[in-house]
């Protein structure tokens, strides 16, 4: 799933100062599972931006909505009425949902109110850890599924780097050194002479810091011969 | 004319309610400014009753629960703790002081503790002085009338 952290209220009364109609709107996907900005979420935000706004003297009228996925337009219906009069959309979805309010409703400012941070997952209650850095060509087969490119501090495809102390990286007392936990899985599975194998560099073409990445599958995309003529 | 606060108490039930019980068993007097709600436990209380008592008119909260290591439900009240300290960060970053957010940790033979907490609670309120200024207090009717 997509981890976020929630980003403080002050800073989203920043940007609606002088604004009178809001819409909070959540997302019941990854940022409901993280516990940042599902139903429960919306409503505290909801709700501290009227205190905040009762507290200043000048109340907002707030909506709250939360959709099934941000991320689909077609879920975004619900919010269509409500945007209608809106002066600004407070969307507590990952960055992806707030692309996909903003391009649905062009007109109206919307607000990112988490930080996305990563592809992740929970390691327990009320502990999200990342997991996937996303780069668009995945090792994890050779590394017995860990990834040391989001695992190890210089994301080393040919490790470990020789600084770590007692499996400890020294990046950090509290992190695991990723190649170390590779070392040990790959010998319980008993393939440490791929250890001796040098990995090439990855093509880091594929991975998000270039251009836009997109993916595209002609066999699920719809027949435009079969669908009704305007 | 003095200000009265409104504050309104999550008392758990296997404790702090008791408390309130005997506090009043005991003929012992509390300010009438607190309004109390019976929960469960005071791990029950979520950040989104106690915004909700701000938003509509209250001028403090606090929530009631076990002594620590007391909890019917084993951690209970400490889950309550932990959320009144990171709303009351939240509350002091919109610039509500945090001060008017409050968790009490009695048990119900507690009584007189109760009623000496309560007491505090409202001077250090009617100290703060009202959450909201003039017609922005227009919700604190729908508190008493959900309270009464």
């Amino acid at each position: 799933m997509i981890l976020a952290r929630p980003k403080t209220v002050s800073s989203i009364l920043a940007l609606v100062g002088g604004m009178k109609s809001l819409v909070v709107a959540g997302c019941q996907e990854c940022v409901t599972v993280c516990q940042s900005g599902g139903r429960k979420e919306v409503s505290c935000v909801a709700q501290l931006l009227e205190i905040a706004g009762k507290k200043r003297g000048f109340p907002f009228e707030i909506a709250q909505v939360t959709v099934f996925r941000q991320c689909d337009n077609e879920y975004l219906v619900p919010l269509d009425v409500l945007m209608e009069k809106a002066d600004a959309c407070i969307s507590l979805g990952c960055g992806v949902g707030v692309q996909f309010i903003a391009e649905r409703y062009p007109t109206v400012m919307v607000i990112p109110g988490v930080d996305t941070v990563g592809g992740g997952g929970t390691v327990m209650s009320g502990v999200w850890e990342e997991r996937c850095a996303m780069c668009g060509e995945c090792i994890l087969a050779e590394t017995t599924g860990i990834c040391p490119v989001t695992r190890c501090a210089k994301g080393l495809l040919n490790g470990p780097c020789g600084g770590s102390v007692d499996g400890r990286c020294e990046a950090g007392t509290d992190l695991p050194c990723a190649w170390e936990m590779i070392y040990h899985r790959l010998k319980k599975q008993g393939r440490l002479d791929s250890l001796t194998r040098i990995r090439p560099p990855k093509n880091w073409a594929h991975s998000g810091s270039g251009v836009m990445r997109k993916v595209i599958r002609e066999e699920v995309m719809p027949c435009l011969s079969v669908l009704p003529l305007k | 004319m003095s200000f009265e606060p409104k504050i309104l108490a999550f008392c758990c039930h296997h404790c702090a309610y008791g408390a309130a019980d005997l506090s009043g068993v005991l003929r012992l007097q509390y300010p009438v400014n607190i309004q109390i709600i019976r929960v469960p436990c005071s791990g029950r209380v979520s950040g989104e009753h106690v915004l909700d008592a701000f938003v509509k008119g209250a001028d403090g909260v606090c929530v009631a629960g076990c002594l620590k290591g007391n909890c019917h439900y084993q951690s209970g009240n400490l889950r309550a703790g932990k959320r009144v300290e990171i709303l009351k960060n939240r509350l002091a970053d919109i610039g509500i002081e945090p001060e008017r957010l409050h968790m009490f940790y009695v048990s119900a033979s507690m009584g007189a503790l109760f009623a000496r907490f309560m007491a505090e609670l409202v001077e250090t309120i009617r100290d703060l002085g009202p959450a909201f200024s003039g017609q922005e207090r227009e919700g604190g009717e729908q508190l008493d009338s959900r309270t009464s």
